[in-house]
């Protein structure tokens, strides 16, 4: 059960190697949290994370899921959510793809749009489907900012988070009253370990800031987080820049 | 019997969940939703006035209580009254009052039910007199998880689980409650001003040496955010039922006279009452408690007021949980051991330090401990205070008091509690281990379960 802060007692981290899910599950254990599931593909970057975790005195348990195989979402989440309540789920799998090659080889394009919308389509109404049946807990999908606007430079895989943020928002409201919390989170520019070396652009954040603003999202009850905050400012007049003038900025 | 489908909380409005809510008017319609439960069992609710998730029960069912409602027999000739787990102790005062009867024990608001008063074994401010409720209950129906009633009578071993045990053991039904005799509906106050914690735990001590004084009701209101030498400073106020000899010789023949002295029916403010600060941020909220300080009297005695005004000031608030903003409320309440002031000492001057807009922090005295298996009253100073839950960092700072509590032996209402950690729980209730298996053997298949007990496996 999540405490009156929204610091929850279990955790089911979908993609349980991602920096940013990683991060946030650091904070939770220090907080309330002591059971950590950790779904992903087979890895040994899966084992490292869960035995890190482990060192910081959860019980942390990996888990087999991939999320292009959607048809084996319903049991491989069913099981998780058989063995105890989850009071978080944190969809946090994605792919950035390359965006110049993605243009010549279509295929790669509908990987990333396959893995960051169908993908979280399908575990994320298995995972609503769950909680709800528990009556409790949050859906944390990790969205981003680049799906607010499609931009010239990533707009493929702009395009598949912006479905996903739709997706998200549509079923917090469907959930609405049912106990349970949908909570979409838009993370600017994220340096990552992956993103190393590229050229940084105007409000990049990091993984810590992000979990930061996941962990007191759940404490408010949040529905959308930016980060960083200002980015919600900043978004809402770039939403309305004319699309000639909007080609030309240098975002 | 109504069903509906609601998100419920506790009167914090913190981690609100969803359950299926029955409204059973009869003992067999609570018995056929107890058979008839899923997976993930039932709890009994009262009006929800608890400030934590005791009374929810996400997915599964939730009783609400206050369907069953009837004062079944009031017994003159021996001073007891059997009634209903859903009749409210306000009611029943307003029945009670004007017939020469009071509460055994009056705990701080008026709106709460009788099978939700024993559940979480509430006390009042004559505590190291009176006890707690459970040494008031003659006895108790309990529908257990095989859908029957038991009669459960102090001494066994499962009066003891229930009373105190938060709903966990079944459903109370009935219970027969042992009353006391008032000559007057009015109480008679005095109220004295304590200029540090020191002088306040002095005066308590004062009072309760005095004779007759365990049976007073005492509680001391706290300045948390009073800093330097006024910390802890607050009021105190005591008050004993009122004899005939006060009223007006008119008035003596009745207890319904002065007519505006009825339960419930107020009379005006008392001298500042409590104003809920949370919503106003710390400057205002110690401006407000400065003006309270300043505004009760240095040392008055023998004001005459109702007992609704005297013992349930608060419950004339319409919705007061609602000013502490829409991320709701967090009440914190332990007890410390006498021999551990010096712990009190500490999280009054951590509060005070932090500048937690802290409202209508209460401190009473604790006597002889309740044999309740889970009850929060044992001998000692409790301080209970709230909290706006939006607070920045009030998780940590109030683990931190969590640790300071444990480290004295003291510890923190279960009753109340929204956020302490499982394993602090268990050390602070050393008879947990016992309820636990009583529980295993009386229902092994966890049919009364709550987000209380899911959060503290209780």
């Amino acid at each position: 059960m999540k405490d009156a802060f929204g610091a929850p007692q279990s955790l089911l981290v979908l993609g349980g190697t991602s920096e940013i899910a990683l991060a946030t599950a650091r904070r939770l254990i220090a907080l309330r949290t002591r059971r950590v599931w950790l779904a992903g593909r087979p890895s040994p970057a899966l084992e490292a994370a869960a035995v890190e975790l482990r060192d910081r005195g959860a019980d942390v348990r990996t888990v087999a899921f991939d999320a292009l195989d959607s048809a084996a979402h319903e049991e491989v989440l069913g099981k998780v959510f058989a063995e105890g309540d989850i009071d978080v789920v944190l969809m946090a799998f994605g792919i950035a793809g390359d965006q110049a090659r993605d243009e010549e080889e279509p295929a790669a394009a509908v990987r990333v749009a396959q893995t960051n919308y169908t993908g979280a389509v399908s575990a994320g109404l298995v995972c609503a489907g769950a909680l709800q049946a528990q009556g409790h807990g949050s859906l944390v999908v990790l969205s981003s900012v680049a799906g607010e606007r499609a931009r010239r430079a990533d707009f493929i895989y702009g395009s598949s988070k912006a479905g996903l943020d739709a997706f998200a928002q549509g079923l917090g409201d469907a959930l609405q009253g049912t106990g349970v919390q949908v909570m979409v989170v838009r993370p600017g520019a994220v340096r990552t370990r992956g993103a190393a070396g590229q050229p940084e652009q105007p409000l990049t954040t990091t993984p810590e800031e992000v979990a930061g603003a996941i962990v007191t999202g759940l404490r408010r009850r949040s529905e959308t987080v930016w980060v960083p905050g200002s980015l919600r400012v900043v978004m809402s007049a770039l939403r309305h820049v004319p699309r000639p003038l909007y080609r030309r900025l240098p975002v | 019997m109504s069903v509906d489908t609601v998100s419920l909380t506790g009167w914090g409005r913190t981690a609100p969940t969803t359950a299926v809510r029955f409204r059973p008017r009869t003992y067999e319609e609570a018995a056929a939703v107890v058979r008839g439960r899923g997976p993930r069992g039932a709890i009994a609710r009262g009006l929800g006035r608890a400030p934590g998730d005791a009374a929810q029960n996400a997915g599964g069912s939730v009783l609400d209580m206050t369907g069953l409602d009837r004062v079944r027999a009031l017994d003159e000739g021996a001073g007891t009254v059997r009634c209903d787990a859903g009749v409210s102790l306000e009611r029943l005062l307003r029945i009670l009052l004007p017939r020469g009867w009071f509460l055994p024990v009056a705990p701080g608001t008026g709106r709460i039910t009788v099978g939700g008063a024993i559940a979480s074994d509430v006390h009042g401010r004559d505590h190291p007199g009176a006890g707690s409720l459970a040494r008031h209950v003659d006895a108790l129906e309990l529908l257990t998880a095989d859908g029957e009633v038991r009669t459960v009578t102090p001494g066994t071993a499962l009066f003891d689980a229930t009373t105190g045990g938060l709903g966990l053991t079944g459903v109370i039904l009935a219970a027969t409650l042992r009353l006391k005799r008032v000559a007057t509906p009015l109480i008679s106050v005095s109220t004295e001003r304590a200029t540090d914690l020191d002088d306040l735990l002095a005066r308590f001590t004062a009072v309760g040496d005095r004779p007759g004084g365990p049976q007073s009701y005492a509680s001391a209101w706290i300045d948390l955010l009073a800093r330097g030498r006024a910390t802890g400073r607050g009021v105190l106020t005591q008050g004993e039922h009122a004899p005939l000899s006060v009223l007006p010789a008119h008035a003596r023949r009745t207890m319904r006279a002065p007519r505006t002295a009825e339960y419930g029916r107020r009379d005006p403010w008392p001298a500042l009452p409590a104003l809920p600060g949370g919503l106003l941020g710390r400057t205002s909220a110690a401006l407000l408690n400065e003006i309270r300080y300043r505004g009760a009297p240095r040392s008055r005695t023998g004001e005459l007021r109702t007992a609704a005004a005297f013992f349930h000031p608060l419950d004339a608030l319409p919705d007061a949980n609602r000013l502490h903003g829409r991320a709701g409320l967090v009440r914190y309440r332990f007890t410390v051991g006498y021999g551990q002031e010096e712990a009190l000492h500490r999280v009054v001057r951590r509060i005070s330090a932090r500048r937690c807009p802290a409202s209508g922090a209460t401190l009473q005295r604790f006597g002889a401990p309740s044999p309740g298996w889970l009850s929060f009253p044992a001998p000692g100073w409790t301080l209970a205070l709230d909290l706006p839950a939006a607070l920045p960092g009030l998780a940590r700072f109030l683990d931190g008091l969590d640790a300071e509590v444990a480290a004295a032996g003291g510890r923190v209402c279960l009753a109340q509690d929204s956020r302490t950690r499982p394993e602090t729980a268990a050390a602070m209730y050393p008879r947990l281990g016992e309820f636990r298996e009583l529980r295993a053997e009386l229902d092994p298949t966890d049919a009364f379960r709550s987000d209380l007990a899911r959060r503290l496996g209780l």
